[in-house]
């Protein structure tokens, strides 16, 4: 670092004006600037290009909107060709929020068990072995689901053993990661003075957990809760091997049902490109793209209410 | 005034850069290319047409996953070959929606589909297939399979119509146990089911609540055997000893039937190019018919063009040959 002081001299007035700090600013600023066009750009992108090709039915006039999202017939190779895809958005729907219902109250348990109860045997073996959840590819969840939940629900209830709850019993182990990490997160970041004013005041440990811990930290969990549907939503290939996938809106949670990305998923590589068929399959995907977004949406705004 | 100047230089300087890189790139490419292979290139142009023709190039084939395996086996051993060494052969999944696609917009040399492009390419879009050259590379047969617990062996063609529409719902009406029949069917744009209802069901058939759907034959397999008085069917090669083979209208499903003609629930694997293919992508396909391919296709559940008795056109007339 000492050499080049001299030849910064010898260079004279063009570096005097820009001294390295100078420069490492303006690189440093460049790059961040370039990657941040760069992401937008790939993003708008995606979002153009589903949306060009899942609007095409409605703008060339062959399917009309109503009727796809309240249809409830699925024929795409009939005559005529019928795009209902209500038991698509049904069958995600209740899969998704079934599987928030069934991982919550575990997702809770377990941040309050790794934050107020036994914070060091959580954090040695609850945390990783939670967080190792996350790791695991869906194909295994799903066939896990299909050798293991699928019997199991046959044995136990009449019935085939695909279905709804099925597809919820392997997503709520999916996004058990999520809701409890972000539980933990917020559970972490409540002030000690809260606790200890509420024990102090003769409260018992389960008392302070659901009179104070539970109320105050709702916003963040409920955070967690919507991006643990919003990934529920997404997910394709596990739910897709146990719910069976028939293009009904199911009337018991043990009848065979699909999901929006199942559809997608089975039929896009059979249809050609460019046929009604293909350009309603974006259709769905566009639709799971506004749900997204529609998610983000809420955990912005419950954020905001966590920070009040 | 100053910071718009240095931000335009350092602009300047980051596309200057990744020109160099860019220009890099293909330099040493193009050094790499023509140090590899600077005999057969040459002298494929120039001197050795008459030693056999020392192509060279790259081959892509994309669709159907069932002809998938098959391809890749056979452009595995088609690149060891002496002769066709220069020749680099890659096989992409996608499915036969996606091969047929592909292959007619020029993205990729070989669509590998498991129907007709005719029956892909309808109505408004019928013209594209016209510039598809069909080359039917084997021949794959289903057979309806069973839970070996039902208790049949037999099906007609009726009783697979009564079955497949929901007419008949338990197994004991079709001579089988006292079992509710579950039906594994494909999804509605699947191949593998255009195939059995046009051969077996005689026309479309319908998806019922509470029947499952699955597009993966591992996958079907794994639930028609699990799961009590289900239905499904299959390509040969998938069958084994968890799931049971049942006969159609008496006649049992295996090789000899289906080339002789007398098993008809069967459908030709296609290999489809843009118009006619170029010679490199020609011995390719001439080389998936070889005696050299037989035994993969043997091998991998198919059975061999060669071997049939009888040939099929577009509206499904059989003919002998």
């Amino acid at each position: 670092m000492n050499a080049p002081v001299r030849s910064v001299e010898a260079a004279g007035d063009r570096v005097a004006r820009f001294p390295q700090h100078k420069r490492e600013e303006w690189i440093g600023r460049l790059y961040a600037y370039a990657c941040v066009a760069l992401l937008v750009v790939t993003i708008f992108s995606i979002v153009w290009f589903i949306a060009s090709k899942g609007l095409t039915p409605f703008v060339s006039g062959a399917i009309r909107f109503s009727d796809l999202l309240f249809g409830r017939v699925w024929k795409p190779e009939g005559e005529p060709a019928l795009f209902g895809a209500l038991p698509f958005l049904a069958g995600s729907a209740y899969v998704s929020f079934l599987a928030a219902a069934i991982a919550s109250p575990f997702g809770f348990c377990a941040a309050v068990f790794m934050t107020q109860i036994a914070p060091k045997l959580g954090r040695t073996v609850l945390q990783p072995a939670i967080e190792l959840l996350a790791g695991i590819p869906s194909v295994v969840y799903g066939f896990v689901g299909l050798s293991v939940i699928v019997p199991f629900l046959r044995e136990v209830f009449e019935g085939q053993g695909y279905g709804i709850l099925a597809g919820s019993l392997v997503l709520s182990i999916m996004i058990l990661p999520t809701i409890t990490s972000i539980a933990t997160d917020a559970l972490h970041t409540l002030p000690a003075g809260l606790k200890e004013g509420s024990f102090a005041l003769g409260a018992t440990r389960w008392q302070t957990i659901y009179r104070l811990i539970l109320p105050t930290t709702l916003p963040s969990l409920l955070t967690g809760i919507v991006l643990g549907i919003s990934r529920a939503f997404g997910e394709a290939l596990a739910v897709q091997m146990v719910i069976g996938n028939a293009p009904f809106v199911p009337t018991s949670l043990l009848q065979s049902a699909a999901t929006l990305t199942s559809i997608i998923t089975l039929e896009m590589g059979n249809t050609i490109g460019g046929s009604l068929h293909n350009n309603t399959l974006w259709s769905l995907a566009l639709i799971l793209l506004m749900m997204t977004f529609l998610f983000v949406f809420a955990v912005r705004f419950l954020e905001r209410r966590a920070k009040r | 005034m100053m910071r718009k100047s240095i931000v335009l230089i350092l602009t300047l300087v980051v596309a200057f850069t990744l020109a160099a890189c860019g220009k890099n790139n293909t330099e040493s490419g193009g050094a790499g290319a023509s140090s590899d292979s600077p005999s057969p290139g040459s002298s494929a142009e120039s001197s050795a047409p008459a030693s056999g023709e020392a192509l060279s190039g790259t081959i892509l084939a994309a669709g159907s996953t069932a002809l998938q395996p098959l391809v890749e086996a056979v452009a595995a051993k088609f690149m060891d070959d002496e002769k066709y060494k220069d020749i680099s052969v890659q096989v992409q999944g996608g499915g036969s929606g996606g091969g047929l696609t592909q292959v007619q917009a020029g993205q990729v040399d070989i669509g590998n589909s498991d129907i007709f492009a005719e029956e892909k390419f309808k109505d408004a879009d019928a013209d594209k297939a016209k510039e598809l050259v069909d080359h039917q590379v084997a021949v794959v047969a289903m057979a309806t399979v069973v839970n070996p617990q039902t208790g049949v062996d037999n099906l007609t063609k009726q009783q697979l119509n009564d079955i497949f529409s929901g007419k008949v719902t338990n197994w004991k009406d079709v001579g089988g146990a006292d079992q509710k029949i579950v039906i594994v069917h494909r999804t509605a744009s699947s191949g593998t089911r255009k195939t059995f209802e046009n051969f077996a069901l005689g026309g479309p058939s319908q998806d019922l609540p509470g029947s499952i759907q699955d597009d993966s034959s591992g996958n079907v397999k794994k639930m028609v055997a699990e799961t009590p008085g289900a239905i499904g069917y299959l390509a040969l090669s998938y069958l084994d000893d968890t799931v049971k083979a049942v006969k159609y209208e008496g006649v049992e499903a295996n090789v000899d039937n289906v080339a002789s003609g007398k098993y008809p629930v069967w459908a030709y694997e296609h290999m489809y190019t843009k118009g006619e293919p170029s010679p490199v992508v020609k011995a390719f396909l001439d080389y998936m018919l070889s005696p050299e391919a037989e035994k993969d296709v043997i091998d991998g559940g198919y059975i061999p063009t060669s071997q049939m008795k009888v040939v099929r056109d577009v509206n499904g007339n059989v003919t002998n040959k």
